[in-house]
């Protein structure tokens, strides 16, 4: 059977790459209509071809890998022995795990683009941001659909770069132009990491194509505890990278700074498809990273302290982007918590959910911003939920779904996920318990948003806010993400809920059986634990719930009290633990300093420099003093030849003078 | 066509075309620019004639062309062309071109003798790249250097004497060390002839002395005296304070021929006559190259970082960028050796445009300091935008060309030693700091000041140059294959010419074109 998509694969990526290009160069002067025309259909096509892909793959190819090479892009020929002693091809491949994405990437990101048409509307530069949203789309799926990582490098440092490019989009802001650097630094840092990973699995495997490192990496023993082999190593480097893609501790900086980026770029790029690169990523090389111990302890350890720390600062933010900036550092953690534990299946899945209901929780929020004028502080706004019912009810189906109720999607994921960790051997209890303490501060910080944004009184002058809901080309995505956020976990619902669980088993030929610590138990007796846990989860978001009610609808007076009496806890968490502050007082300003004073003015200028200029002085003041001779004085010149013709009688008579000298002894 | 004489009409052209430019009437500017302009052009078509009349699967020299010139000494006028050389040679009239469409507007004075000055310079660095005489070889690199203090001197800006005097002496300190190697060599082989010394030494090491201590004694000395002078040339810290100078007072049209190709005349110096010729000199003094290398790369960084003269910035970049190319040339091995050739090719590309657009800044404004700029994105989006894609090209994104080289160069050094990799790859680290923070301060933001608010735009000529600099950095970071597959024998070259009689040919670190690494792997693993 003939497999015409796949077999023409790059034409995914290379729509939102020609419609990027096109409106950059081209879309100045073309009206609004024109603009979104192109880049709608170079995203939407693209969709429809990765739709069409994924078909021929299930269908066709009967799920079996499907890889090939476009072509060659680096290549170091070995001219002593043939062949080519590196190569880093134009390879891309689709397998189960390539599907997820492509589809959450695609499908959120036409989504978004149509979302958009409508917020961005009124800006100036619209061809600019289509331009910059359809590159991301471009380097995002060259992420996705690389087959080696040099080509996946490639994606990663793109997305990096449009994100860098749409943070900045105001650029006459400076905060919006910090921002942009910052990320593109942090992330850098990170991929400084990343970099030396691929060496090392290159010097260790001489290969960085995904199939053949994975089949060479896979007959290596393991590396156990205090082993710092391989595999640790490099799989600790590549977490560094994710660490920094994915906003994590201690690179997770640069995400909340992200938000001053327009809000449908927050929804896409800072939520929905690019931060999840580091998951994905781990998720990719997750044979190497079940090769090693202290990589994965690693991995499942930084991902739990994210999750709990970014959701503590996100307790106390007022500005309602940033809240969910932080929400999705901690989400990230859980999905590397997932990975962590070995339940990359159960990570991927939290993956795909938290696009539909993050991307929807910003959608939202940028809907709630547009309806106020450009207002983003919560404490600002109150009493939204009648005046903007769609934005209201949608925001509230992705509250309910990211703090874990049944039976919406983010139940379902971040169940397995928990799961995962609770029977974790050994450690797992304690992973557990941070992983659902957070659920707890999860749900409590997303209903105290909802609560001061669309409930209670109303905080604002409305002689200068008119508050009006958006155009449908704003809430049709909403309505489409909600549905999304609702049964979007129903295909990977546990068997007890009457499911199969068919996402878990689509991705086993990726990553094999999941939950091998569930062999030692019955059937029945993990069902019953999975249920508990189940239990468990819903109490613990019932309590964030009810927390947040009381605090901000029953005693509005409340929150302010106990800020107060915990002032020191308050201000740290409201200023970030002041990490920023941290970092720049630690890192960026000995840095500045120590060039500045030491490297350019004294090793540059005084040493070296004052070296080579001391020895030209030198020898112009040894020319000077040469040059005395030569003084024009006649007398002077006499002198010196009556030296000099003494001088040569010297050297001519000199034996004689010896034999003289040598008589007279 | 027969050209028999392919690379001697290279040289030629350019001499030609200055000479006629000299005895032509200097009043008529227009003429006198278009006359170059056709000159240059012409020689860089005709450049590209090498490339289809090159094979670039042989090894050894090609194209040559060798007679006697004076006979005693020996000296011939021997030129050749191989894998190293050849795209140099592109890279050099290629650049030239630019640079003539670069001065249309900003040079006013001495226009004839500017565009003199010009070609001539272009007819000494070729000569240099395509010498296989040591003699004549140094003679284009000392030719070379009197049109490059001219532009400096008389054409450059603030402290244009002491700069091109700087640039002069510390080249001279460097070329009287090397003129006493080649005359030792001359002395122990009996010829000026690279090829045939290299066959001498490579055949009995024991021509450079009695016994082996003091054979390898003199390789040192020899060694140092050819290295010295390429290291001052590259340049290699810290003998590079005359760089920032240098450029920060030279035109526009100087900064992009001497970042753009000068500087590689001391890596190409490195690659041809110190490796080859002097391998074990090479192999025992690596440890100190390799970290005066790594330290530029930092250093450099560092001190772009915190300048606030943004061509300075741009100068101190290519201290960083020219450390990666040493190191990768000091791994010995195929990959980093390759990533160097490369990274020489894309540098001068990406570098020479980054000069260009800071040249077409102080067009308008008078100024390099960053601090006068600002908000420029406002009234010139397409020079930004241009800027842009230039800084990305340097700080090594994927799909531009300075990725290609920088990955390369520290994949091969990472094979060779881990340490070295680390350190040199936070040269990517900050070369992201000083061109991102650089570039926000010129161009983002509002505007500051009120001259700059109503700055032109690029012009339609400068759009020309610029474009074609971004497609040619588009298509080297994409198409780099093309690149390296011709550029494979040349490094393989180097190789096979460091061994000596008795050498068993080093191994690259890894074979990955065969499968061995798993079963080596298994019995390995968990003893690391």
């Amino acid at each position: 059977m003939p497999t015409p998509m796949l077999d023409h694969l790059w034409i995914i990526p290379l729509l939102p790459l020609l419609g990027a290009t096109t409106n950059g160069l081209f879309g100045k002067n073309w009206p609004n209509k024109v603009v979104n025309g192109v880049a709608l259909n170079a995203t939407g096509f693209s969709f429809l071809a990765a739709l069409e892909a994924v078909r021929e793959f299930i269908y066709v190819r009967n799920q079996e890998l499907f890889r090939k090479e476009f072509f060659d892009w680096i290549v170091i020929p070995n001219l002593v022995s043939g062949g080519n002693l590196f190569r880093a091809g134009f390879d891309l491949q689709m397998d189960q795990l390539t599907v997820v994405m492509v589809l959450v990437v695609t499908g959120v990101g036409f989504l978004i683009h149509i979302y958009s048409t409508g917020y961005m509307a009124h800006e100036g530069g619209y061809y600019r941001f289509f331009s910059y949203l359809n590159l991301f789309m471009f380097f995002m799926l060259i992420l996705v659909l690389a087959a080696n990582y040099v080509l996946l490098f490639v994606g990663w440092e793109g997305v990096g770069l449009s994100s860098y490019l749409l943070i900045g989009f105001y650029f006459l802001k400076k905060s919006a132009s910090d921002a942009g650097k910052k990320a593109f630094i942090v992330n850098r840092i990170g991929d400084f990491g990343f970099m030396l990973g691929m060496f090392l699995l290159f010097k260790t495997f001489g290969t960085l194509d995904f199939t053949q490192l994975f089949a060479k990496a896979e007959p290596w023993s393991h590396e156990g505890w205090g082993q710092f082999g391989t595999f640790t190593v490099a799989c600790l480097l590549l977490f560094m990278g994710a660490c920094g893609k994915s906003a994590q501790l201690p690179l997770y900086v640069w995400l909340p700074d992200a938000m001053e980026g327009p809000t449908p770029v927050s929804a896409l790029i800072h939520a929905a498809t690019m931060v999840t690169a580091g998951v994905y990523v781990v998720a990719r090389s997750h044979i190497l990273f079940t090769h090693s111990e202290i990589a994965m302890v690693v991995v499942a350890i930084v991902g739990c302290a994210t999750a709990f720390f970014a959701a503590t600062i996100g307790l106390v933010q007022t500005d309602i982007k940033r809240v969910l900036a932080y929400s999705t550092v901690s989400q990230l953690g859980y999905m590397f918590l997932g990975c962590g534990v070995g339940a990359f299946g159960a990570g991927i899945f939290h993956l795909m959910t938290h696009a539909f209901f993050k991307a929807l929780l910003f959608l939202a929020a940028g809907s709630v911003i547009h309806a106020m004028g450009g207002e983003q502080n919560m404490l600002h706004m109150g009493g939204l939920s009648k005046k903007i019912k769609v934005t209201y009810w949608t925001m509230l189906i992705a509250t309910l779904a990211i703090a874990g109720f049944p039976p919406l999607a983010g139940f379902f994921s971040k169940d397995s996920i928990l799961y995962a960790a609770f029977i974790r051997e050994p450690g797992g209890h304690p992973l557990y318990i941070v992983g659902l303490l957070t659920a707890l501060l999860t749900s409590f910080y997303m209903f105290r948003l909802i609560f001061l944004t669309f409930h209670g009184q109303q905080r604002y002058d409305e002689h200068h806010v008119h508050v009006h809901e958006s155009p449908w080309s704003m809430l049709g995505p909403l309505a489409i993400l909600a549905v999304l956020s609702i049964i979007g976990g129903w295909m990977a619902a546990p068997s007890f809920w009457g499911g199969e669980d068919h996402f878990a088993s689509f991705l086993t030929p990726v990553f094999g059986v999941a939950h091998e610590a569930e062999g030692a138990m019955s059937e029945a007796a993990a069902h019953k634990l999975e249920l508990s846990l189940a239990f468990v989860a819903v109490v613990a978001a019932l309590i964030g719930l009810l927390t947040a009610f009381w605090l901000y609808l029953k005693q509005p007076g409340k929150p302010a009290e106990i800020a107060k009496s915990l002032k020191p806890i308050y201000t740290s968490l409201y200023n970030k633990y002041y990490v920023d502050e941290l970092y720049g007082a630690a890192i960026v300003k000995p840095l500045l300093a120590i060039s500045t004073n030491v490297l350019w003015k004294v090793i540059d200028v005084e040493a070296i420099d004052g070296t080579v200029n001391g020895i030209a002085h030198g020898a112009t003041a040894t020319g000077d003093v040469a040059r005395r001779t030569q003084s024009g004085n006649t007398r002077s010149y006499a002198v010196w030849v009556v030296i000099g013709a003494l001088a040569v009688l010297v050297i001519i008579f000199w034996p004689a003078i010896r034999a003289l000298a040598g008589g007279a002894q | 066509m027969m050209l028999p004489s392919l690379l001697s009409s290279l040289i030629l052209i350019p001499a030609v075309g200055a000479l006629a430019l000299l005895v032509l009437r200097g009043d008529d500017h227009k003429f006198i620019r278009g006359l170059s302009l056709g000159v240059a052009t012409f020689e860089f078509l005709f450049s590209l004639l090498l490339l289809k009349k090159m094979d670039f699967s042989a090894s050894g020299y090609q194209l040559e062309e060798n007679f006697h010139w004076i006979s005693a000494p020996p000296i011939h006028y021997h030129v050749g062309v191989d894998g190293l050389s050849v795209f140099l040679v592109i890279l050099t009239t290629f650049l030239t071109a630019i640079s003539v469409i670069a001065s249309w507007n900003s040079i006013h004075e001495r226009v004839k003798e500017f565009f003199v000055v010009l070609l001539m310079l272009e007819v000494g660095i070729i000569g240099v790249f395509l010498s296989l005489d040591l003699f004549l070889f140094f003679l284009f690199w000392e030719v070379m250097l009197i049109p490059m203090a001219f532009l400096i001197g008389i054409w450059g800006h603030g402290r244009k004497i002491y700069a091109a005097v700087k640039f002069v002496l510390y080249t001279m300190a460097g070329s009287i060390l090397m003129l006493v190697g080649i005359i030792w060599l001359y002395n122990v082989t009996g010829t000026f002839d690279l090829p045939q010394i290299q066959q001498a030494l490579q055949a009995s090491p024991e021509l450079l002395g009695k016994t082996v201590e003091i054979a390898q004694r003199n390789e040192l000395l020899l060694f140092l005296a050819f290295f010295v002078a390429f290291a001052i040339k590259v340049p290699l810290f810290p003998l590079h304070t005359w760089l920032p100078d240098a450029h920060v007072e030279a035109p526009t049209a100087g900064s992009v021929i001497l970042a753009g190709v000068l500087l590689k005349m001391g890596t190409y110096g490195m690659m041809r006559f110190c490796l080859p010729l002097f391998p074990h000199a090479s192999r025992e003094q690596r440890w100190w190259i390799v970290l005066l290398a790594i330290i530029g790369i930092i250093y450099g960084a560092l001190v772009a970082l915190v300048q606030p003269n943004l061509k300075k910035l741009v100068a101190y970049s290519s201290v960083s960028h020219l450390g990666f190319v040493v190191l990768g040339i000091f791994t010995f091995g195929t990959i980093g050796i390759q990533g160097a050739i490369y990274q020489m090719l894309a540098h001068g590309i990406s570098t020479g445009a980054l000069f260009l657009l800071v040249g077409m800044l102080y067009d308008r404004r008078h100024t390099f300091e960053i601090s006068d700029y600002g908000g420029l994105a406002t009234p010139m989006p397409k020079l930004s935008a241009f800027f842009l894609f230039v800084a990305l090209s340097s700080l090594g994104l994927p799909m531009l060309n300075g990725f290609v080289g920088e990955y390369l160069i520290l994949l091969g050094t990472y094979v060779t030693n881990w340490k070295w990799a680390t350190w040199a790859a936070t040269g990517v680290i900050l070369s992201a700091c000083y061109l991102l923070w650089a570039y926000q301060r010129v161009f983002f933001g509002e505007v500051t000041q009120e001259k700059n608010r109503a700055l032109p735009d690029a012009s339609w000529r400068e759009r020309g140059i610029l474009f074609a600099m971004a497609v040619i950095t588009l298509w080297m970071g994409i198409g780099s294959a093309y690149f390296t597959r011709r550029t494979a024998t040349a490094a393989e070259t180097i190789r096979q010419e460091m061994m000596r009689a008795g050498d068993t040919m080093p191994q690259e670190a890894m074979s990955p074109s065969d499968g061995a690494g798993t079963k080596i792997s298994l019995e390995r693993s968990g003893n690391r």
